[in-house]
C-alpha cells in the first residue's frame, strides 16, 4: 500500500507549498494528502478568500458550478492542510495592498512546490485604440467586477452602462457568452444570486439592448458550448439574429456530436421573438477585430468596432478550419466593447533564480504530467526534470478547460507528486526535514503582512453570507482587501 | 459521502462498476440510487463537483453493454450539454448522477473512463 511503501522511503512527511487556491491547487493537495498520509500541504493565495476563479471567475448564475467548494473545505478541514490567505508569493500583480512574498523565502521550508497560481492577465488584441478609448473593457475586468474580484472594485464609475445601447463582444467562447448574459438578464432574475450589489446598482442603470458576439471563425469553429447558448438562447423577451444558413451543411446529421447539438440549436433560435429596436443579440462569424474607432464628437469615446471579412478554408465545417482575411472591413456600431479572447498566466518573479522555466510564446509553465521540466532541446536532449517542482491548472496547460478538465489535470500532477516520493526521487533542498509554514511564519511577520488563516476565512465567509440574508441572496461578497480583512479586526 | 439507504430483502438490485485499473466493484443497492452516490458511498474515485446537478460532468460513466444502454431514460438537454465536455466521451456515456437504478437495470454494468487529456473546443475559454 501506499503508506507502507512511503514508510520505506522516509519516515518523514512530505512538505508542500502550494501557490493559488483555486480548483487545481485545491484538487492536487487533495490528491496529494489522501494518498501520502503524511504528507502537509500550506496552501498560499494572494486573496484573502480562497477558491481561485470559482469565486471570481465563474457566473453568479451558476451555482451548482460551485458546488465544487464543498470538496475545498473538505480538503482544508485535514489537519495536515494549512490555508494562507492574504500573502502572495512572487508576483508583480496589480492594485496589491501589501507587498508579496519573495519565492526564494519558502522554497527553502518545503521538498517540493506546486505552481497552481493560474492566469492573472488578459490577451490583448494589440489593434488601434485599444488601451485608449473610453468603452473598451476586458471581459476579465467586467467578470472581475461583478463577482467582486478586488482588483475591479469602483469598475463601475469606467462603465458606460447608463448610456451605450449597443454592445460588442469580441471572441466567441464561454467567457464571451457570460458576459453578454450579464448584460442582457432581467437584473431581477440577478438579484438573488451572489452577484456584487455595485453590479446589480450599475446593470439596473443599464441602456444596453443589443449584444453583439463576435468571432474570426465560424458557428463549427466557436468555442463557446451549448449549455451557456441555450442559457441565452432563452432569456425571456431576447430576441437572437440568426445564423446565415450557408455557415451549416445541409445534412447536420454528418457533423460530429457537439457541432451537430450547436447548429441544430441556432437553427432553432430564441424562445423570444426577434425584435428589432427591442433586446436582442447575434453571433457575428468571420469578422476579425481590426480597429476601434473614435465617436466624432468625442474623440476619447468609443462609437464602432472596425472588422476585417474573413472567409473559412477547408473543410468548411470542420473545427479546423482556419480563416483569411479578404480586405473588405465592416463597422458595427457599439459605445461598449468587451474584449474577450482569453486569459493569460504569467511567470512569477524568482523563477529565473529558482532555474523554473516559462514558455513566454505560449504562456505555460513546460512541465511533463505536472513535473515542471526544462524542455527537451531540438539537440535532442532529454528534458530535465526540475526536482520538486510541480504545476497544475491552468498555469500548466494554458487558460483553457473547465473545472472538470482542471481537476483531472491536477489529479495527473497529484499522482506524480506522490509517485516521485514513494520513489525517493530528488526533491527540493536535500533530505533533512522541512518545517513549511512553522518557519516561514516569522519571516511574515517580519515584513508586516497579514496571513488570513481557514478560520478566519470562515469569519469572512459567515459574514458575507449574513449580508446576504439581510437581501435575500446567498452572500454579499465584500469587494476590498480591507472590507474582507475588517471582518477580523 | 452519502449513505445509501439498503436495499430491501428479495428487491436488491446489482450493479457493477469497473474501475481505471480494470477491477470490477460489484453492489447491492436499491432503487432510486444513483450511480454517482452508490459509487461515493462505496469509496470508488468518482467525483461529482457539482453535487450531482448536471452541471460539471466528473461523474461520467460509460455503460458497457448497448442493449443496457437503451434501457436507461434519454438524457436531458442538461445532461447532453455536459456530456459534450466529458472525458473520452463514447456512444454509451452518461452522468452517473443522473442514472438512476430500477429494476430494467438490474445487473448494470458501467466503466469509470480512464483520464485522459482532451483539450477541444469544448474549452472555457478561448485560446
Ligand atoms: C469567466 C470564467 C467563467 C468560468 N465559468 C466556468 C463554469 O461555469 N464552469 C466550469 O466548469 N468552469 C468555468 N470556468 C473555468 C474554471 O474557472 C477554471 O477551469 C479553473 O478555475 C482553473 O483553476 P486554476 O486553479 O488553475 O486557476 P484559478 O481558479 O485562477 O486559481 C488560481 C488562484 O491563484 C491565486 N494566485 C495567483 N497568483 C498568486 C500568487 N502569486 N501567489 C498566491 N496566489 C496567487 C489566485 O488569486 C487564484 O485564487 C470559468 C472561467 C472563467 C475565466
Ligand atoms: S456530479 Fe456534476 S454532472 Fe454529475
Amino acid at each position: 500500500s501506499t503508506i507502507t511503501e512511503q514508510a520505506q522511503r522516509t519516515d518523514r512527511p512530505l512538505r508542500l507549498a502550494v501557490i493559488g487556491a483555486g480548483p487545481a491547487g485545491f484538487y492536487t493537495s487533495y490528491r496529494v494528502l489522501s494518498k501520502l498520509t503524511n504528507a502537509h500541504v500550506d496552501m498560499y493565495e494572494s486573496l484573502p478568500v480562497p477558491y481561485g476563479l470559482v469565486r471570481f471567475g465563474v457566473a453568479p448564475d451558476h451555482p451548482e458550478v460551485k458546488k465544487c467548494q464543498e470538496k475545498f473545505d473538505e480538503v482544508a478541514s485535514s489537519d495536515r492542510f494549512n490555508y494562507i490567505g492574504n500573502i502572495a508569493i512572487g508576483t508583480s500583480s496589480p492594485n496589491l495592498p501589501f507587498n508579496p512574498l519573495p519565492l526564494s523565502h519558502i522554497t527553502p521550508h518545503y521538498d517540493a512546490v506546486l505552481l497552481s497560481y493560474g492566469a492573472a492577465k488578459d490577451k490583448k488584441l494589440g489593434i488601434d485604440s485599444e488601451d485608449t478609448l473610453k468603452g473598451v473593457y476586458s471581459a476579465r475586468a467586467f467578470v472581475g467586477w461583478y463577482n467582486g474580484l478586488p482588483e475591479y472594485a469602483g469598475f463601475e464609475s469606467q462603465m458606460l452602462l447608463d448610456s451605450a445601447e449597443e454592445a460588442v463582444i469580441i471572441g466567441q467562447g464561454n467567457v464571451a457568452l457570460d458576459v453578454a448574459r450579464i448584460l442582457l438578464t432581467p437584473v431581477d432574475d440577478l438579484r438573488k444570486t451572489d452577484i456584487t450589489e455595485q453590479a446589480i446598482e450599475a446593470l439596473s442603470k443599464s441602456r444596453v439592448r443589443s449584444v453583439r458576439v463576435m468571432g474570426r471563425r465560424g458557428p463549427l469553429q466557436a468555442a463557446f458550448t451549448v449549455k451557456e447558448l441555450r442559457e441565452l438562447l432563452s432569456i425571456d423577451g431576447l430576441g437572437f439574429g440568426g445564423v446565415d444558413p450557408s455557415f451549416f451543411p445541409a445534412e447536420l446529421k454528418t457533423l460530429p456530436r457537439t457541432q451537430k447539438r450547436v447548429s441544430e440549436i441556432l437553427q432553432r433560435g430564441s424562445k423570444s421573438p426577434y425584435v428589432p429596436g427591442g433586446k436582442t443579440w447575434d453571433l457575428g462569424f468571420c469578422r476579425s477585430p481590426a480597429a476601434f474607432l473614435p465617436s466624432e464628437s468625442d474623440s476619447t469615446t468609443l462609437c464602432a468596432v472596425r472588422f476585417e471579412k474573413t472567409t473559412l478554408s477547408d473543410p468548411i465545417f470542420s473545427d479546423k478550419a482556419k480563416v483569411t482575411g479578404t480586405g473588405e472591413f465592416v463597422d458595427v456600431k457599439a459605445q461598449m466593447a468587451f474584449r474577450s479572447i482569453g486569459y493569460l498566466p504569467e511567470s512569477l518573479p524568482g523563477f529565473e533564480e529558482a532555474g523554473i522555466p516559462f514558455n513566454t510564446k505560449w504562456c505555460f509553465i513546460p512541465n511533463e504530467n505536472g513535473r515542471v521540466v526544462k524542455p527537451a532541446k531540438d539537440d535532442g536532449s532529454a528534458a530535465e526534470r526540475i526536482p520538486g517542482v510541480y504545476t497544475s491548472g491552468w498555469v500548466k496547460r494554458g487558460p483553457v478547460g473547465v473545472i472538470a478538465s482542471t481537476m483531472f489535470d491536477a489529479f495527473e500532477t497529484g499522482d506524480a507528486i506522490v509517485e516521485d516520493w514513494v520513489a525517493g526521487r530528488e526533491f527540493m533542498g536535500g533530505k533533512e526535514e522541512k518545517h513549511g509554514w512553522e518557519a516561514v511564519q516569522s519571516e511574515v511577520k517580519n515584513r508586516g503582512l497579514r496571513p488570513v488563516n481557514w478560520e478566519e476565512w470562515q469569519k469572512i465567509d459567515k459574514a458575507e453570507r449574513e449580508r446576504g440574508q439581510k437581501v435575500g441572496k446567498e452572500r454579499e461578497k465584500f469587494v476590498t482587501y480591507s472590507d474582507m480583512l475588517s471582518v477580523l479586526n | 459521502h452519502n449513505d445509501l439507504t439498503p436495499p430491501r430483502p428479495g428487491e436488491e438490485l446489482k450493479v457493477t462498476f469497473i474501475d481505471k485499473d480494470g477491477d470490477k466493484h460489484t453492489y447491492e443497492v436499491a432503487a432510486g440510487d444513483n450511480l454517482l452516490d452508490i459509487a461515493q458511498s462505496n469509496d470508488l474515485e468518482m467525483e461529482g463537483a457539482c453535487g450531482g446537478s448536471a452541471a460539471c460532468s466528473t461523474c461520467h460513466v460509460i455503460v458497457e453493454d448497448d442493449a443496457m444502454y437503451e434501457k436507461i431514460a434519454e438524457p436531458s438537454d442538461d445532461e447532453n450539454d455536459m456530456l459534450d465536455l466529458a472525458f473520452g466521451l463514447t456512444e454509451t456515456s452518461r452522468l452517473g448522477c443522473q442514472v438512476c437504478m430500477s429494476k430494467d437495470l438490474d445487473g448494470l454494468v458501467v466503466r469509470l473512463p480512464s483520464m485522459t487529456r482532451n483539450l477541444q473546443s469544448s474549452d472555457f475559454s478561448k485560446k
